[in-house]
């Protein structure tokens, strides 16, 4: 008696605990290969630049535990920041190059997020077309506005709001930079949304049966747009903290952003076909991606264009040990 | 075909077997032998150790210890269903069947024939054309899965295996989801493969079957094998308590009397919804109302058009005589009805999560605090549906998949509960559970009616039917053919509503 529970246990634990041992081995290889990788230095550049992917992966962590799928986010963050810099540019004849500019810019992202996530989730479930489908299609569709908006080239944002902005990327506060700050927020919010209230329950019980969620008076149409709703919301968070890092927007921004937040969502060991969802390892698998590629900078031994093969590598591997295969395995003999 | 064997080779055997599920035992050295021609019963209650048997005997297990004898030599049977080139087949409870495929294509399926690269589709068809003609079923190879009822499913299932020329058929409960006349139907087509020297082994919860098909009956109970029997020799009784080895006195509850003063609390009339024409019905306070009638006679219909499952089309509803009219699921929740489904593991329960998720799903607005759920008093009422309902699970933690089919019930009937109905309907309360956990359910059902819930019970199983409500309605095509009480409610009256030989007139 005392023993299956035993494996059960350890067996959970290591689901819930592997993305971070993973991360922390990968910490552990990369201080071996060059102890500067834990300067104060590089973590805080690694945290920083995990923060987009990241808060975009919480965002899909909703989409996937209920059944659904984002592979829009990407182009959406471009098309977002590419309007952001649109519209700040124009306002600054009327407001000046202050922090209102910056603002309704800011707000601008939000609106244009929570619009687009909207877009997704009402042609998902009013539309009923797949989530796979729908978002395929705004995708392309996100893609080709930026590129129209940039004329095929560059948007650069006003060089006098680019200093008043700046600092939502570049500035610390506590030591942390602001989107490491934004990122730890976005992640505790998330947290306690999909563990500790009815939204999150509800998105866990359609992703593992929508009947069985239809027949428990869930309202499965209007929670699973919110989860597109959210995913929107956070890709426009991501944007607001990633436009002032370059102060400019192309077709190229955003590129795979896509696929690096859903990997880092399916390596924190939330399951593609919904039903499961942990914010904590989606976190884990977002540090995880980003460590991969620092790491690689760092060394010599791998060329840094072969940064894809190595977290796509990441990608199968976690999937296959989170199988838990061994486990049943086990059980039927 | 084996023609020359004597009617007695046992073709398939087990003997001794013990089976240890990590070291959990299942089977304590159980044996058992089927012969040609025969079909043999397997009965015991939920966990007795049924399915594991079956398993072990259609090779999806090995046995920790004993042997299987194939015609009487010792066989290792080789696993996942490799068995079936041995003329071994498992039908299981939830038919294994390609949904987006066709009769043909799912017959042939892994073993297609060929005419040189390409298949030979021409060839298949007749082949199963033939099958079809030969058990008298009135489909076509090329109709897709997905459109058949469960009843024509299974029949394919048999199909697949005539095909494949089994020898020992392996059932897991095939009546579960048939109505009567196709149990019949069905129960022709056992016969007519007895005939053909196919050995036949059927699990079954309803002895009533049991008796009238088998020739040979085995009794589990906790894993032990308790006996064989001639069929002939056994009476219901005999078998049920073999089965539960216990007394079953008083299978059904004593139904107290509804005052016909009591309040109506809800009436409907001229409903009309998918599947439903112009239903009218009342329901007392504290009264148990069954709904008997042929499956797909929209007895579950007209209830998810009430509940807000699936749209109305027309009629009015009044709840405490106000009309009413639920949008949705949770709206008729709020007002205090619910709707258990008859389908508890695709639209009852989630399978993969825990008991306390899913007892707390329907009811979870009740459960929230400041925005977050209270996993307190989730807990605590996890604990009190365990104890009010009985619920056995070896692990409170235990995914509600891993739980027998009686305990998944009544789980699902604590979920329900959680919301506090007035007015609850339960379709098929005792689908696939064995006869102790059913006595239970109805003494749960007499007691939430005691305490003035209004109960609506629709069921295929007709004693079941008469043995707990006070008033019968039955429903053919839609429509509501009459409805009993008193004296009235007896199986010769209900099936000749049902099949459309009596009909009352209502007058408005």
């Amino acid at each position: 008696m005392t023993e299956p529970t035993q494996k059960k246990l350890t067996g959970l634990d290591f689901k819930t605990a592997g993305p971070a041992i993973a991360l922390l081995l990968l910490c552990l290889v990369g201080f071996l290969l060059n102890p500067a990788f834990l300067s104060e230095g590089n973590i805080t550049n690694l945290l920083t630049r995990s923060a987009f992917i990241g808060i975009i992966a919480v965002g899909a962590t909703f989409v996937i535990t209920a059944g659904g799928i984002d592979l829009s986010v990407g182009s959406m963050a471009a098309v977002i920041a590419g309007v952001m810099i649109i519209v700040m540019n124009s306002a600054v004849g009327t407001f000046g190059t202050g922090v209102t500019t910056v603002l309704i810019g800011c707000g601008c992202s939000i609106i244009l997020g929570l619009g687009a996530g909207l877009i997704n989730g009402l042609l998902t479930t009013k539309g009923k077309i797949e989530a796979f489908i729908v978002t395929l299609g705004t995708m392309g569709i996100f893609r080709s506005q930026v590129t129209y908006f940039a004329d095929g080239g560059t948007l650069s944002l006003n060089y006098d709001i680019r200093g008043v902005y700046r600092p939502v990327y570049y500035d610390s506060f506590a030591g942390l930079p602001i989107p490491v700050w934004v990122f730890i927020v976005v992640a505790i919010c998330g947290w306690l949304l999909l563990n500790r209230t009815a939204f999150g329950r509800y998105c866990t019980a359609i992703g593992s049966n929508e009947s069985v969620a239809k027949y428990s008076a869930i309202k499965v149409d209007r929670v699973k747009t919110l989860t597109y709703v959210i995913q929107g919301l956070c890709v426009s968070l991501a944007t607001i903290i990633y436009v002032p890092r370059l102060g400019s927007a192309s077709s190229s921004t955003g590129v795979l952003w896509e696929l690096e937040a859903i990997a880092a969502v399916i390596i924190g060991g939330t399951v593609l076909k919904g039903g499961y969802g942990r914010i904590g390892g989606t976190i884990m698998g977002a540090l995880i991606l980003t460590t991969i590629g620092n790491i690689l900078n760092f060394t010599d031994m791998i060329s840094n264009y072969l940064n894809g093969t190595m977290q796509g590598l990441i990608i199968i591997i976690a999937v296959w040990l989170q199988r838990g295969d061994w486990g049943r395995k086990h059980k039927d003999t | 075909m084996p023609d020359g064997q004597t009617i007695s080779t046992p073709v398939l055997a087990a003997e001794g077997i013990s089976k240890s599920f990590g070291l959990v035992p299942v089977l304590f050295s159980v044996s058992m032998d089927i012969r040609v021609g025969e079909v043999h019963a397997l009965i015991g209650e939920n966990g007795a150790g049924k399915s594991t048997l079956m398993k072990i005997l259609s090779g999806f297990h090995q046995p920790t210890a004993g042997h299987i004898l194939l015609d009487g030599r010792e066989t290792k049977l080789p696993s996942n269903g490799e068995t079936e080139a041995l003329g071994i087949v498992l039908i299981h409870q939830e038919l294994n069947l390609a949904e987006q495929m066709t009769v043909e294509e799912n017959v042939f399926l892994g073993r297609e024939l060929r005419k040189g690269a390409a298949l030979d589709r021409a060839r298949m068809r007749d082949m199963v054309q033939g099958y079809l003609d030969e058990i008298g079923l009135s489909l076509s190879p090329s109709d897709r899965i997905a459109d058949l009822s469960i009843a024509e499913k299974q029949m394919v299932e048999i199909v697949k295996a005539i095909s494949r020329e089994a020898r020992v058929l392996i059932m897991d409960e095939p009546t579960a989801a048939l109505t009567e006349a196709e149990t019949e139907l069905f129960f022709a087509q056992i016969e007519r493969l007895k005939a053909q020297g196919v050995a036949v082994i059927f699990v079954s919860h309803k002895l009533n079957e049991v008796q009238a098909i088998s020739d040979r009956v085995t009794i589990l109970r906790d894993g032990q094998w308790i006996g064989t029997h001639d069929a002939k020799d056994l009476t219901l009784d005999a078998m049920a308590q073999l089965m539960v080895g216990r007394e079953l006195s008083d299978l059904y509850p004593p139904i107290s009397e509804v005052d016909v003063d009591a309040e109506v609390v809800l009436e409907v009339e001229g409903l009309f919804a998918p599947g439903v024409e112009g239903v009218s019905f009342g329901l007392r306070k504290g009264e148990v109302l069954g709904f008997s009638g042929l499956i797909g006679a929209g007895r579950s219909a007209v209830f998810e058009a009430i509940c807000g499952i699936n749209p109305v089309d027309g009629g009015v509803i009044r709840v405490d005589g106000d009309v009413t009219h639920f949008r949705s699921v949770a709206s008729a929740r709020d007002a205090g009805l619910v709707y258990l489904t008859k389908d508890r593991k695709e639209k009852g329960l989630l399978l993969e999560q825990k008991m306390r998720p899913n007892l707390t799903l329907l009811a979870l607005p009740q459960f929230i605090r400041n925005f977050s759920i209270d996993r307190k008093a989730e807990e605590a009422a996890l604990t009190r549906a365990i104890r009010r309902f009985d619920i056995r699970a070896r692990d409170p933690n235990v995914n509600v998949g891993d739980l027998s089919g009686g305990n998944q019930q009544k789980l699902l009937l604590a979920k329900v509960m959680e919301v506090e109905p007035r007015i609850l309907i339960i379709d098929e309360p005792t689908r696939g559970i064995d006869v102790g956990t059913k006595q239970q359910i109805y003494h749960f059902i007499a007691a939430i009616a005691a305490e003035g819930v209004s109960v609506v019970v629709i069921s295929s199983e007709m004693p079941e039917i008469i043995g707990v409500s006070h008033r019968v309605v039955v429903m053919r095509e839609g429509q509501i053919t009459g409805i009993l009480s008193g004296d009235d409610i007896n199986e010769a009256e209900i099936v000749r509503y049902a099949a459309g030989l009596k009909r009352e007139t209502f007058h408005d």
